[in-house]
């Protein structure tokens, strides 16, 4: 519906010729030197060479040699805080951000004030988004009403309203028998269910990762295993229902073992992982930083280590930031009482080109975790350059280094704590569908260039 | 020799050399204290504030008598006076006495990490009096300048710790200082409170031994301090109840007959009598809980004059 809005009432945006890049799509397995053409907001062609003559009149020109051009990111985890919390983020603020990190589709939890369980709410955050969205915005619908964890929520009405997924979280589904019924819902509305796994009867009252920092700090500690619990009771429940289930920001060793096993006995299951949860560890929890209390918390050495395993071997299936901006008034007080989460859409690329850095992963396969693999598991459009794909592209300077500045962040919060560190990588052009929604390069020439 | 920090939050940031300073500061304010007028001009005209958000009587007491014996303008403001409970954060509450200039805050709160959070918004030195479960830095300074008085060097001196080392503070305190001094700590807790990790505290390594049974550690140490037991830690369900804790856990006449013959008996306070530590033990000749009570006095007083603008003279 957000499109369809978008198209019929938005000008058509000129035509872009992304010339000379380094185009990697994985989902059509190509990594080289092409041309991109976007008309109509659609790719039109990619190709080794797009001549003038087959260029439209009026197109754009993005010169691209020496910069990488890949499918728009998507972002299958983002707290866009809209309706209820404005103060912390809104559709626009957040999609301006998306945009600035190279998402052009964003999935938004629905822990909004009134919470996303029904149809009215996902219908707003869908007109919002039309009116003021600069990227796409697909709304995730509550497992349970109020996401109180006691009753379904209209699982069938918010599918048809438009939502990609279904999740309660910031909260996990404790009981299990809802958590059952919740599965075979989502089984037969063919979309998947999203957990936020965490015992909450073992990580209650936890504020960081349970181990040495924890004590070290005198913060009280949420055992690794709060996580893996959980993952391994739904595990159960994904196996008697067949649903297809998606563990949110996995962060533990234990729960990688566990996906990885269930994947293996041919278990319809997924997960994510956050910039952040791969870049720190509970470590940085002992400076009091709030910004660095995030839930899941940041963990161990080693499971920081089993997640980038994780990546390698393919258990681990996509990116996804959860970008859960909070206000000063939440962060800046006491460590016990800040509000858990961090922004993280603009500084997702240049943390995850570390792995690329580092081996754990190639360029390629960062990619497709950030645009194949998380369209393939929402169904969602997008995630590919393949001519017909709808006009998402993003093209990254992989050399650019720059340095976050909570002064330049577009999020409508700070809190981040990677504000001061020197990053490379950077998203300076962004395409959502057709349109250019975030610009570093300056004004676009008109291609072909006029003959001299 | 200038005492190299702005502010005490914990004995994590202290080296032995810091620590032997102030002990010895301590030393010559413990004489004062025994004049018959215990008051020295040395901090007139600076402004002490005690900002204790979380109760506490003894450790309040404590600073505001070294404060006026050092001759400071002192202020106290509790947990019920202060304007966190009507809502206001901490941080406006550091931005509030800022504004007033003081010298020294002395700050107590439950949640780990006040300290940090204040003194990185205001230009007083900040001594931690306690912040939830992290540090209680001057507490483990009195105990060690006890322990010094009684044992003299602390190096290869054994001490045992008993009781709930996850939330406490004290421990974690006395664990950071006693290994920096080369004491070896046994600590002991039944397993439902001995947090994970605890050992890495201990600075160099290796000087720390963890055990669940007290009867294993008494005959070992020179020093056995007994925490007090909060009933709250029961309906969290860490230990089924304080009968059963007192017997397993509790130090009674029977179990400190297995002391070696000159070992002290210490407790933090306020004491849990009949719980962690029998009455008979605790007034028993090797109890030294008193004295560790009248060094915190004077070892406040060491700080407050090494923190509050007073310069050290060579
Ligand atoms: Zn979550």
């Amino acid at each position: 519906m957000n499109d369809e809005i978008r198209q019929s009432e938005g000008s058509v945006p000129p035509p872009l010729l992304i010339r000379g890049g380094r185009v990697i799509d994985p989902a059509a397995g190509l990594d080289g030197c092409a041309d991109v053409l976007l008309a109509g907001g659609r790719v039109v062609a990619v190709s080794p060479h797009i001549s003038d003559g087959q260029v439209p009149p009026g197109a754009r020109l993005v010169r691209a040699s020496g910069l990488v051009v890949c499918p728009g990111f998507i972002d299958l985890h983002v707290h866009l805080r809209e309706p209820g919390h404005e103060y912390k983020e809104d559709i626009a603020s957040g999609t301006r951000a998306a945009a600035a990190g190279g998402f052009t589709t964003v999935c938004c939890m629905p822990n909004t004030t009134p919470p996303n369980d029904c149809r009215a709410v996902t219908e707003l955050v869908l007109r919002r988004a039309a009116e003021v969205g600069v990227v796409r915005v697909r709304p995730i619908g509550a497992i349970s009403q109020g996401l109180r964890g006691e009753a379904l929520a209209e699982m069938a009405e918010l599918k048809e309203a438009g939502v990609v997924a279904f999740s309660d979280d910031g909260r996990p589904v404790m009981n299990a028998e809802l958590m059952r019924r919740a599965m075979e819902y989502a089984r037969m509305l063919g979309l998947p269910l999203v957990q936020h796994a965490e015992d909450l009867s073992l990580s209650a009252g936890g504020v960081m990762n349970e181990g040495p920092a924890a004590t070290r700090a005198g913060l009280r500690g949420q055992p690794a295993c709060a996580e893996s619990v959980m993952v391994l009771r739904d595990l159960e429940l994904c196996a008697l229902t067949g649903a297809r289930y998606h563990v949110a920001h996995i962060s533990t060793a234990a729960s990688v073992r566990a996906v990885r096993e269930a994947k293996r006995a041919g278990l319809p299951v997924s997960c994510e992982v956050t910039p952040h949860h791969l870049t720190l560890t509970d470590a940085a929890c002992c400076s009091y930083d709030t910004a660095t209390k995030v839930a899941p918390p940041l963990r161990s050495e080693a499971d920081v280590a089993a997640l980038k395993e994780g990546l390698a071997d393919g258990t681990i299936d996509c990116f996804a930031t959860d970008h859960a901006p909070h206000a000063p008034q939440d962060k800046q007080v006491e460590f016990d009482r800040a509000a858990f989460g961090m922004i993280g859409l603009e500084t997702a690329l240049p943390l995850l080109l570390r792995l690329v850095e580092e081996r754990v992963i190639s360029l390629p396969d960062m990619i497709a975790r950030l645009t194949s693999r998380p369209a393939t598991l929402f169904g969602l459009p997008g995630g590919s350059l393949r001519p017909g794909s709808p006009a998402d592209v993003t093209v990254l300077d992989l050399q650019r280094v720059w340095t976050v500045d909570g002064t330049t962040i577009r999020s409508k919060s700070r809190n981040t704590p990677f504000v001061g560190w020197q990053v490379r990588g950077r998203a300076v052009l962004t395409v959502c569908r057709g349109e250019v929604v975030h610009d570093e390069m300056g004004p676009l020439p008109t291609a072909p260039p006029a003959p001299r | 020799m200038a005492f190299p920090h702005r502010h005490l939050l914990g004995m994590a940031d202290l080296s032995p050399q810091d620590i032997t300073q102030i002990l010895d500061l301590a030393d010559t304010f413990l004489e004062i204290s025994t004049r018959p007028i215990k008051k020295v001009p040395t901090l007139r005209g600076r402004t002490v504030i005690n900002l204790f958000l979380e109760p506490s009587t003894r450790t309040r007491t404590s600073f505001e008598i070294a404060a006026k014996r050092l001759s400071a303008d002192t202020i106290n403001l509790s947990g019920s006076t202060a304007s966190t409970v009507k809502g206001e954060t901490l941080l406006d509450t550091a931005r509030n006495l800022q504004a007033m200039a003081p010298d020294v805050v002395v700050l107590r709160h439950s949640a780990s990490g006040a300290a940090h959070l204040i003194a990185a918004h205001i230009d007083a030195a900040v001594i931690n009096a306690g912040d939830g479960m992290h540090e209680h830095p001057t507490q483990a300074l009195l105990d060690l300048a006890t322990i010094r008085r009684h044992k003299g060097d602390m190096a290869r001196l054994r001490v045992g710790i008993c009781g709930d080392i996850a939330h406490s503070r004290v421990a974690r305190s006395d664990l950071i200082g006693l290994t920096l001094m080369g004491a070896e700590v046994h600590l002991v807790a039944p397993r439902t409170m001995m947090p994970p990790g605890i050992e890495t505290l201990c600075r160099p390594p290796g000087r720390v031994h963890l055990h669940d049974a007290l009867d294993e550690v008494l005959p070992l140490v020179d020093v056995m301090m007994m925490l007090r037991l909060q009933s709250e830690r029961q309906s969290a369900g860490l230990f089924p109840n304080l009968r059963e804790y007192s017997r397993t856990f509790g130090l009674g006449p029977a179990r400190a007959a297995r002391l070696r013959p000159d070992a002290i008996i210490m407790h933090p306070g306020p004491l849990h009598r009949g719980v962690e530590i029998d009455p008979a033990v605790a007034d028993g000749p090797r109890s030294v809980i008193l004295e560790q009570v009248t060094y915190g006095v004077a070892v406040r007083m060491a700080l407050l004059y090494l923190l509050g603008g007073g310069t050290v003279e060579a």
